[in-house]
């Protein structure tokens, strides 16, 4: 089973690669670019074939290591 | 005082903690390897010191604020005993959940190595008795993710609780603008947990305690850790 963690920034948390990229798409005439943002994704492969259990692993690795939770949030999906 | 500086893959300042802890405290600190599960029995203070640890991926301290050791630290604290991180072991201490907030991108996303000042806030902990309240010191910063965020409700209890322990100023104690070299949240450069017993600070006091490295405004911190 394969799973797909994204992990963004809270709304309001400053973010300054992600500035620094709006601002370089804007520099190359990339026209309508209102905001960009910088997150990370997992691609995660899982032994387990359980959708619950996959969902239960998944929050827990995100909650322990991938996303920290003061600044981040983070989505799961399993694919 | 008996001292202990951890060691996590990737750290490259312990040399550095090694030597200040020596010099204050007559003993050379014993190195406690981040897979170990418990601290040597009588540990007083317990420093985390400055580096990359595991390379700075996923986050800076992240994956070493999980450290099998850190349960140890974190039990060591809750007792009450000592915990001082510099720069990465500052951020280790966030990621570790023995401080509050989170330290995030420079905001002009530069890794900044040079001479800063530095405000102490307040003069009666543990850490800093060896210094004046509002003293300027002059130490070293190297890092690229020293811009401390925390929600607003953080920021003003550590503010209503004294529980900032140094801000960036500038060379006559005045902070803000150009003076803050990261963006730091009211230009905090260290904050201390609710019982003052753990203090995480970016800036590196432990490469100012020989004039032969241009002072020793550093000193204070260790002198102070023996003092008692």
């Amino acid at each position: 089973m394969k799973a797909r963690v994204t992990v963004t920034l809270k709304t309001g948390v400053l973010d300054p690669q992600g500035k620094a990229i709006e601002g370089a798409l804007k520099s190359f005439g990339i026209a309508g670019v209102d905001s960009v943002r910088q997150g990370k994704v997992f691609d995660i492969e899982l032994s387990t074939q359980d959708r619950a259990q996959a969902e239960v692993l998944l929050k827990a690795a995100c909650e322990k290591l991938l996303a920290n939770t003061v600044v981040e949030n983070y989505r799961v999906e399993i694919v | 005082m008996k001292a202990v500086v951890v060691l996590f893959p990737g750290s490259n300042r312990e040399g550095d903690a090694v030597r200040a802890l020596e010099m204050a405290t007559g003993k050379k600190p014993q190195i406690v390897w981040h897979a170990e599960t418990e601290l040597p029995a009588g540990t007083d203070l317990v420093l985390l010191p400055g580096g990359f640890s595991y390379g700075d991926y996923l986050r800076c301290g992240a994956i070493a604020g999980r450290a099998a050791i850190m349960d140890a630290v974190r039990a060591h604290a809750a007792r009450g005993g000592l915990v001082l991180g510099i720069c990465n072991g500052f951020q280790i201490l966030c990621e570790g959940g023995l401080l509050p907030g989170v330290l995030m991108r420079n905001k002009d996303l530069r890794f900044i190595c040079k001479m800063q000042h530095l405000r102490v806030e307040c003069a009666d902990t543990v850490f800093t008795r060896a210094y004046t309240k509002n003293q300027i010191i002059k130490v070293a910063i190297a890092h690229g993710e020293g811009n401390y965020e925390a929600d607003d409700e953080t920021i003003k209890r550590l503010e209503g609780d004294g529980r900032v322990a140094f801000r960036y100023c500038d060379d006559k104690g005045v902070v803000g603008g150009l003076a803050n070299p990261n963006g730091s949240t009211n230009d905090i450069a260290g904050i201390y947990s609710d019982k003052r017993n753990v203090l995480g600070m970016m800036p590196h006091p432990e490469n100012l305690i020989d004039p032969l490295v241009g002072g020793i405004d550093g000193a204070g911190l260790f002198k102070s850790l023996v003092a008692a």
